[in-house]
C-alpha cells in the first residue's frame, strides 16, 4: 500500500514534493498569517519605530550614560549569574545522571521550578529571603554581604531564573556518554580526576556552553524576578528592561523603541550563536 | 605470597573505575542539594510562609478582595483567550512542518521560536508601539473610540506574544518523528482530510499537545513583564494576578501579596507534578528528548 505514496526526495524546480495528505495551503497559510500578525509585524513596528529616529540620534540615545550603565549591570550580571550556573548546572545534571539518592525523582522535576514560578512571585520571594530580616539576608549580612536592592540581589535573581538552562541541556549528552571510554581510561591508569578532566569534560563542553549561552540570553532581558530584589538606582541597580519601561512612562517613545532594539539585536546575535553552538554539540554527539 | 596478597587485596576492594569514591559522591551530591535548597527550595516556601503568617483568616480575606478576585478572573480570562489561540497555532504550524517538505523550513522553525529570544519587556513594548497613543494605529484607534494598550486586548496579545512557541515547538519534533506513514495508510484507505486528522494524528500528538498546552497556561498566567507594559495597571479592570502582586508588594500590604502570589506558586507547583507524570507515563509518546 505504501508503494502509492510518492518519495520524499525533492524534484528540482518545485518548491515542495507532491503528497497525499491535504491541508498543507490551510495550515501554512495560517501559520504564515498568524506569525505575521503576532510576531513579525510588531517587531517590525519595533525597528521602523528606531529607524525613524535617524542615525545619529539612535546611537546618542543608546550611549546615553544611564543607558550604558545599564548595559554593564545586565550584561555582567548576566554574565556572572550565568558562569555561576554552568559550574552548578553541571554538578547538578551529573549528581541526577550518575548518582542514586532518595528522592531523585522529586529533584529531577523540582529543576524546572524557574521554568514554571511566575517572574513576579520569584522576585518578591527572593527579595523577602536576601532583604534584612530574610532567612538568608539575616545571615549574610552581618558578615557585610549587602544582597537586596544592590547590583548583587541582580545577580541572585539571574542566578535563580537561569537555573534549568545548562542542566537541561548537560543532562541528555550524560546519558548518552559512552561508559566505555571511561572504562577505558581506568584500565588504562587514568584516575577519576584526569578522566573527568580529559574524557568526560571534552564531550560535555559544547552542551554546557550552550546552557550558558541560553542562560545568558534569557538573564539579558528578564524583568520581573529582577526588579524587586534590585534598587533600581540609575546608573547603579537599573537593568535595561527596566530602563525601557522608564522610558515609556515619560512617554519617550523613541527613546525606548531605540534601547529596544539594540536589545534585539544583541538577542537575535545571542540566538545565532545559540544556534552555532548546538549544532557544534550536534557534531559532537554525532560523531561518537 | 606476597604477590598474591596484593592480588586479592585489589580483587576484595572491588573499586568500580568509572565511579567516584563514596565521600565523593556523598559530598556532590549534597553541594547540588545544598544549591537548590537556597534557589529553588526556599523561594517557594518563603512564599507560602508568608501568605500564611498572619493566620489563614488573613489570608482568605486578602484572596477575597474585590481587586484580587477581579485579577484572577482577568488572568483566567487572558489564558482563555490565549491558550486555545497558540494551541491552533501549534497544531496547524506543526502538521504544516512536520507533514510535507518545503524549502526555508528551519528558517520559519526559527521565526516560530523568536518570541523566546525577546525581552518580555520588548514584547510588550512592540505593541504599545503599534497601538499606543502615539502607536502608529494610535490616531485611527482613538477616532474609532478602540483602546488595545492599557486594556484588556493589550494584555492579551502579549500574552499571546510571550506564550507563542510552547505548543508549537512540543509537537513539532513529536511529529516528525512519528512521520506520514499512518496519515497515509488512512487517506489511501479513503478517510478524508479533517478524519485523518481526528482519528489517526490527534490521538497520536494527545499527550505532547497536552504537554505543551499546560506549559503555555502556566506561562500565560504568570506572565509579568509584558503584561505590565500593556496593562496600565488600573485597579479592577487591568490587573492580572502577577501585577496585583506588584501593587500590593509596592503598597508594604505584604501578607496580601504572598496570599496572591501564593496561588500562582501553587498552579506553578501542580504545572511541575502535572509536567513530571506525563513525562513519566508517557515520556515514549511526548517525542524530542523527554522520552
Amino acid at each position: 500500500m505504501a508503494v502509492v505514496v510518492s518519495s520524499p526526495a525533492t524534484t528540482r524546480g518545485t518548491w515542495m514534493t507532491h503528497t497525499v495528505l491535504p491541508g498543507f495551503g490551510l495550515t501554512m497559510g495560517f501559520t504564515l498569517v498568524y506569525l505575521s500578525l503576532i510576531v513579525l509585524l510588531p517587531l517590525a513596528a519595533l525597528v521602523i519605530r528606531a529607524s525613524g529616529l535617524g542615525w545619529d540620534q539612535f546611537v546618542e540615545v543608546v550611549t546615553a550614560p544611564r543607558a550604558l550603565a545599564a548595559y554593564r549591570l545586565s550584561f555582567g550580571a548576566a554574565f556572572i549569574a550565568a558562569s555561576v550556573n554552568i559550574v552548578f548546572g553541571v554538578l547538578v545534571a551529573w549528581v541526577l545522571v550518575r548518582y542514586r539518592f532518595p528522592f531523585k525523582r522529586l529533584v529531577d522535576g523540582l529543576v524546572d521550578l524557574p521554568f514554571a514560578l511566575p517572574t513576579a512571585v520569584a522576585g518578591i520571594a527572593l527579595a523577602t529571603l536576601f532583604s534584612k530580616n530574610g532567612w538568608i539576608g539575616r545571615l549574610v549580612e552581618p558578615l557585610g554581604f549587602k544582597v537586596a536592592f544592590t547590583p548583587f540581589g541582580v545577580v541572585i535573581a539571574l542566578v535563580f531564573i537561569g537555573l534549568p538552562f545548562v542542566v537541561r541541556t548537560v543532562q541528555p549528552v550524560l546519558q548518552d556518554l559512552d561508559k566505555e571510554v571511561e572504562e577505558a581510561a581506568a584500565s588504562l591508569g587514568a584516575d577519576r580526576f584526569q578522566t573527568f578532566r580529559h574524557i568526560i569534560l571534552p564531550s560535555i563542553l559544547p552542551a554546557a556552553v550552550t546552557g550558558f549561552a541560553l542562560a545568558f540570553a534569557r538573564a539579558i532581558g528578564e524583568y520581573g524576578s529582577v526588579i524587586f530584589i534590585a534598587g533600581n538606582l540609575p546608573m547603579k541597580s537599573e537593568i535595561v528592561p527596566l530602563l525601557i519601561i522608564i522610558k515609556l512612562e515619560q512617554f519617550d517613545y523613541r527613546g525606548a523603541a531605540a534601547i529596544g532594539a539594540a536589545m534585539l539585536a544583541a538577542s537575535f546575535v545571542l540566538l545565532l550563536v545559540i544556534n552555532l553552538l548546538q549544532r557544534w554539540s550536534r557534531r559532537r554527539m554525532g560523531g561518537a | 605470597m606476597i604477590a598474591k596478597n596484593s592480588g586479592e587485596e585489589i580483587f576484595r576492594t572491588k573499586i568500580n573505575p568509572i565511579t567516584e569514591g563514596r565521600a565523593m559522591r556523598i559530598g556532590l551530591i549534597t553541594a547540588s542539594l545544598a544549591y537548590m535548597l537556597l534557589f529553588l527550595v526556599l523561594p517557594v516556601v518563603t512564599v507560602f510562609v508568608e501568605a500564611l503568617g498572619k493566620g489563614v483568616g488573613t489570608y482568605f480575606e486578602a484572596i477575597k478582595d474585590p481587586a484580587a478576585l477581579s485579577a484572577i478572573k482577568l488572568t483566567l480570562l487572558t489564558a482563555a483567550i490565549a491558550v486555545p489561540l497558540n494551541m491552533i497555532f501549534g497544531v496547524a504550524a506543526s502538521w504544516a512542518i512536520a507533514k510535507f517538505d518545503f524549502r526555508g523550513k528551519s528558517v520559519l522553525i526559527t521565526l516560530i521560536d523568536l518570541p523566546f529570544s525577546v525581552s518580555p519587556v520588548i514584547s510588550g513594548l512592540i505593541y504599545v508601539l503599534l497601538f499606543g497613543a502615539q502607536g502608529f494605529f494610535g490616531s485611527w484607534l482613538a477616532e474609532h473610540d478602540v483602546q488595545i494598550v492599557f486594556a484588556v486586548p493589550g494584555i492579551v496579545l502579549a500574552t499571546i506574544f510571550v506564550t507563542f512557541p510552547f505548543v508549537a515547538r512540543e509537537l513539532i519534533p513529536l511529529m516528525q518523528e512519528q512521520g506520514t506513514e499512518e496519515e497515509e495508510a488512512a487517506r489511501s484507505l479513503g478517510a478524508g482530510g479533517w478524519q485523518t486528522f481526528w482519528r489517526v494524528t490527534l490521538p497520536n500528538i494527545r499527550w505532547g499537545l497536552l504537554y505543551g498546552v499546560l506549559l503555555c497556561n502556566a506561562r500565560a498566567m504568570g506572565e509579568f513583564g509584558a503584561v505590565s507594559v500593556v496593562s496600565g495597571k488600573i485597579r479592577g479592570l487591568t490587573n492580572t494576578m502577577p501585577l496585583h502582586v506588584e501593587i500590593l508588594y509596592n503598597e508594604y500590604n505584604i501578607v496580601a501579596a504572598f496570599a496572591v502570589a501564593s496561588l500562582l506558586a501553587f498552579l506553578a507547583l501542580v504545572t511541575l507534578v502535572a509536567k513530571g507524570l506525563l513525562e513519566w507515563a508517557y515520556g515514549h509518546e511526548l517525542g524530542g528528548s523527554r522520552t
